[in-house]
Parts: structure tokens; sequence; C-alpha cells
């Protein structure tokens, strides 16, 4: 139930952040800079909803892959090996954002 | 036509193989796919299927016919024969006792597990329990199932997790319950199927509803369950 509603929240989370990075790429086209970008992902507002990006994508992706890994891995060692590495990954890559986006301004 | 059965007795056989039958049909008569099975078994005895009605009401014959699943006492062959080719096969994800034969345990589980019973424990009234027409009407396109198992057999969701995915069939009899005005245990029965595997398995790719050869929806009947469970929890 609270993998259902966490699956639909993030994914419109995810959707509302390419939607915004699309338009934002296609306003500024072809000369944009780097101070450009740093700017506008710098402002307060843009980080915050990067950081829920970073963690709606995890947590999609932890559910996503539990979800077919039990469906599809069905030894159990193989299994855990498996949702052991991409749970390392994740926590990983959202430590790594997040760094990256401390680091922003 | 060229008729392709799966055969496989585990007291002889030590693999499946198919056997290949020329039948011949007579071109103003559309038999149904029982029928022409009855055909063989007439010469081969040791051919074995279930059936009892031959008519679409006991839901025994389900069977897999060129890759979809239905009920083979109404399935005439003009509708299932591609290229002058049917092959029959067991409902696929149950473990085959015998040739179209296949072991119903753990579907019959899954359907125990939601309790396909009223529950109800207030007195009567010293007569039956009463329902409006309207609420009478909410049972339409439920009651109607006759567990054939065509759907829960079609259902990916229901192949690889048959111990934990309730399946089309057992879902749209929970709903059954779930929505009848006279049942008291709404509460207990959300409860049970409130976890990642019972309910939200499904996947909503509707092979259950395209086999039915009932017409039922069991999709439908999930996405009601998926919302009661979804206001429950909030
Ligand atoms: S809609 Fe759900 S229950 Fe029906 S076949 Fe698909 S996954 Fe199975
Ligand atoms: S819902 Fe339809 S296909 Fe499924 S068991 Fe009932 S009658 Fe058979
Ligand atoms: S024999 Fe009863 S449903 Fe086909």
């Amino acid at each position: 139930m609270a993998d259902w509603i966490v699956q639909r929240f993030s994914a419109l989370i995810l959707a509302a952040y390419t939607t915004v990075i699309v338009v934002w790429l296609a306003v500024y086209g072809t000369e944009l800079t780097f101070a450009q970008w740093q700017g506008f992902i710098g402002q307060t507002w843009m980080k915050i909803f990067t950081l829920l990006t970073i963690l709606a994508l995890a947590s999609h992706a932890w559910i996503g892959l539990w979800t077919v890994a039990t469906d599809y891995l069905k030894k159990r060692l193989v299994r855990v090996v498996f949702l052991g590495f991409v749970a390392v990954s994740l926590v990983v890559y959202v430590v790594w954002g997040i760094i990256i986006l401390w680091r922003f301004d | 036509m060229l008729l392709s059965i799966y055969r496989y007795n585990p007291e002889t056989d030590s693999e499946p193989y198919m056997q290949d039958e020329e039948v011949s049909l007579i071109a103003e008569k559309d038999l149904m796919v029982l029928d022409v099975l009855n055909l063989i078994k007439e010469k081969d005895q040791s051919l074995s299927y279930r059936r009892s009605c031959r008519e679409g009401v006991c839901g025994s014959d389900g069977v897999n016919m060129n890759g979809t699943n239905g009920l083979a006492c109404i399935t005439p062959i003009s509708e299932v024969v591609t290229n002058g080719k049917l092959v029959v096969r067991p409902l696929p994800g149950l473990p085959v006792i015998r040739d179209l034969v296949v072991d119903m345990s753990i579907f019959y589980k899954q359907y125990q597990r939601i309790k396909p019973y009223l529950q109800n424990s207030s007195p009567t009234g010293g007569h039956e329990r009463l329902q409006s027409p309207e609420d009478r009407a909410k049972l339409d396109g439920l009651y109607e199932c006759i567990l054939c198992a065509c759907c829960s057999t079609s259902c990916p969701s229901f192949w690889w997790n048959p111990e934990k995915f309730v399946g089309p069939s057992g879902l749209l009899q929970a709903y059954r319950f779930l929505a009848d005005s006279r049942d008291e245990a709404m509460g207990t029965r959300l409860a049970e199927l409130d976890d990642p595997f019972s309910v939200f398995r499904c996947r909503g790719i509707m092979n259950c509803v395209s086999v039915c050869p009932k017409g039922l929806n069991p999709t439908k009947a999930i996405g009601h369950i998926r919302d009661m469970l979804l206001s429950r929890a909030t």
C-alpha cells in the first residue's frame, strides 16, 4: 500500500522535474553557458526541488527493482545479493547527489 | 485440421510430449474443442482431461488453446484454429498431474484465503438478510465467476508469485464480498489484503479480462479493492 502510493507520488515528482529541466533547456537553447546553468541550479528552490527529485528517484528505483527481483529472482541468495547491490548503489548516489548540491551556489 | 495435444503421464513418460492427430472436420458442422477432444478419447482412452457440464457452467475444462486460455466446451473450433492447426495444452503455471489435468490446489488455497462466504454476526430477525435492488446490483459481474482458473493461470503476476498474490479470480471474489451490503467483515478483509503482494502485484495488463469465458472484469474489481485500501489508509 505505502509502496504503491510512494511509487505514484515519486513518479509525479520525477515527471515534474523532467518537465522543468526540458523547458528550461528549450528556452535557453544552444547558447547555454556553464554560468547560466550554475545560476539556475544554484537557486534555493531548485536545490530543494533537485534534492526531492534525487530522493524520489532513489525510492522509485528501490520499489521498482524490489518488485522485479521478487518476481524474477527466485533463488534467495541471488535476490539478496542483487538487492544489496541496488541498496548500496542508491545510498551512494543519494549521498553523492547531496554533496554535489551542497557545493553548488 | 491438425490437432496437437500436450501429453504427459508421470507414471510412464520421462517428460511431456506433443501428440499430433489429423482430425477431419465436416465443413457445415462447427464442433467445440471439447467435442474434438472427445473424438480423440474415443480412439485413445488414455487421454485425460476434466469436463462435466459441457456448456460453460461448471468451469472444469479450462485449457490453453493456441496460446489462449478458455473453456474447451464453449470454444468453437472455427474461432481458435489458425492455419489449420490447433495446439491444446494444460492451463499454464500450475503443476501437471496428467495430460490436460492440472493441480489446482494453490488456486483454491488463494480462493479459500479471501474467506468466500458472508460474515455477519448480527441477529437475522427471523427472516433472510434483505438487500435493496441497488445493493444487489453491485454484485453483478462478480458473483457469476465459475472458478475455472482461466484468468489466474494467464496472469504473469500469478505465475511468479502464486503463493503470495491472490490472483484475479480470488480478488474478484474478494471484492464480491467487500461489495456486499450484508457483509460485516470489510475491515478485516481489507487488513488481510494490505501487503505488497496480495493485491498490489497486479500490474493491470488485463490478461485476465481478455480470457474470462464469463466476460467478467477482474481488473476492475482489483481497482475497486485498491481504492478501498487507499481510502482506508488515508
Ligand atoms: S490485470 Fe492484474 S490480475 Fe489481471 S492478468 Fe493482469 S496482473 Fe493479473
Ligand atoms: S473470473 Fe472468469 S476466468 Fe476467472 S475464474 Fe472466474 S469465470 Fe474463470
Ligand atoms: S465442461 Fe463445464 S465448463 Fe466446460
